[in-house]
């Protein structure tokens, strides 16, 4: 087994962090687009994916039977299945490869649900480290705004309910928002994240996120030529 | 916890053992890999597909051991039940070292299991007596029991040999790494019974010792 940051590939891979509500996704998504557009070989690679585990998800998630230790296993369940399926093939293919999400947020997330900080890094120790990890970093308020005026309701493991925090389903979910972007700030320094203010219009952001691809792509080429 | 290869008769001793510990007043749970509420049915059915990979996998038994962990073998041995297990984490741990995963990170993710009070293994010293077993039962020769995500041989006889000798080298280490009393599975199934059943009245009778020292490791010790 090959451990986090002893993978050597001819691709890239490029992911995105942030809390809910950071615009992370719409960058991403314009991103793929201008990498397709400039003619790269991209594939996208999408958070809970894997055909193999969703069922189980599915069915612990409505009946409940999630405890914060088998929240964290079965995602990591899923996220070898991506792992050995969608990213590492075509990473040694030599393509792009994006991911929406990454170990990142399963650290944040188990941890601020009470994991232990050290076990969940081991447990993920078998990724692959990205080429650059992008940290959209929005203020927990912003953030909370932007989710509530979209989005309906909340499901309860996602609103954190079975940790207690809070009844109320939007109280629980702002506190546990709270702990997981404490747990990304943390991460950047300890993970080399890069750090982008999500506060800026999508245009700038989308440009700094371009200028950094960008130069990470012309070292693959210079490398190939 | 009695653990073994396939085939070395776990189940029909699990079954003698637990009657006979019932007779003597004992509250049983008997539990065993792949049959938690959480992770029990999707392992099944990713394992009928075959393409499971060798993280993957590794992963889904964690899963599934740590939803029966938690939510079965605690609160029984907080009960005073005596846990019975078909299979501990060593079977994982064996599985994945014959799949080339790090040995260091497979231990790491069981890391919060509890030291059990015995692990009785239950020894068949080669592979062709599994086969042999395996045929007396009527029992096909299955995928993965005969490691056939490794492609180790040319047909499944072939597979299941080399799979299954490499299993038992590695649960021969294990033995002495965690101590495991190590039962001769090739003798009769009476004699077997016999010989667990006694190895198992002297770890019970020890822990309802007022006089016993305990030890350091995190032992949640049944009442007896």
């Amino acid at each position: 087994m090959i451990s986090y940051g002893h993978h050597h590939f001819p691709g890239k891979l490029f992911v995105v962090e942030g809390t809910d509500g950071s615009g992370k996704s719409t960058q991403l998504s314009l991103l793929h687009q201008w990498l397709k557009a400039e003619g790269y070989p991209v594939i996208f690679s999408e958070w809970n994916s894997s055909s193999l585990v969703r069922e189980t998800t599915r069915r612990a998630k409505k009946r409940h039977l999630f405890t914060p230790a088998t929240f964290s296993l079965l995602h990591a369940t899923d996220f070898a299945d991506r792992t050995e399926r969608d990213i590492i093939p075509p990473l040694k293919a030599g393509a792009i490869v994006l991911a929406d999400r990454y170990i990142y947020t399963a650290f944040a997330r188990d941890v601020a649900r009470g994991c232990d900080r050290a076990w969940v890094r081991e447990v993920y120790r078998f990724a692959v480290k990205p080429d650059v990890a992008f940290f959209f970093r929005a203020p927990l308020k912003v953030a909370v705004n932007r989710i509530m005026s979209g989005r309906p309701a909340f499901k309860y493991y996602e609103a954190g309910l079975d940790m207690g925090w809070a009844d109320d389903v939007e109280e629980s979910f702002e506190v546990f928002q709270g702990k997981i972007l404490e747990e990304y700030d943390q991460m950047v320094d300890e993970f080399g994240l890069t750090l982008l203010d999500a506060t800026r219009s999508i245009e700038t952001q989308q440009r700094e996120m371009r200028r950094i691809i960008s130069a990470q792509l012309k070292k693959r080429r210079a490398k190939a030529d | 916890m009695v653990e073994g290869t396939d085939g070395v008769g776990r189940s029909t001793h699990i079954a003698l053992l637990r009657s006979w510990l019932e007779s003597r007043g004992h509250a049983v749970l008997d539990t065993g890999m792949t049959r938690s509420v959480l992770a029990g049915r999707g392992i099944k059915e990713a394992k009928t597909g075959h393409t499971l990979g060798r993280l993957t996998l590794q992963l889904y038994y964690a899963t599934d051991f740590v939803d029966r962990f938690e939510n079965e073998m605690l609160p029984a041995l907080r009960a005073g039940f005596i846990v019975l297990t078909d299979r501990y984490i060593y079977s994982a741990i064996a599985r994945a070292e014959v799949r080339g995963i790090d040995p260091t990170w497979i231990r790491s993710i069981y890391g919060l299991a509890l030291v059990p009070d015995a692990v009785f293994y239950l020894r068949i010293p080669s592979a062709r007596e599994l086969v042999a077993r395996l045929l007396d039962s009527g029992r096909r020769f299955d995928f993965w029991e005969s490691g056939g995500d490794l492609h180790l041989g040319e047909d499944f006889y072939d597979s299941f040999i080399e799979y299954q000798t490499r299993l038992l080298n590695v649960f021969d280490r294990m033995a002495d790494e965690y101590g495991f009393h190590v039962l001769d599975a090739s003798r009769s199934i009476n004699r077997v019974a016999a010989n667990l059943r006694r190895a198992v009245a002297q770890v019970i009778d020890k822990e309802s010792d007022p006089a016993a020292p305990t030890g350091s490791r995190r032992v949640l010790a049944p009442k007896g």
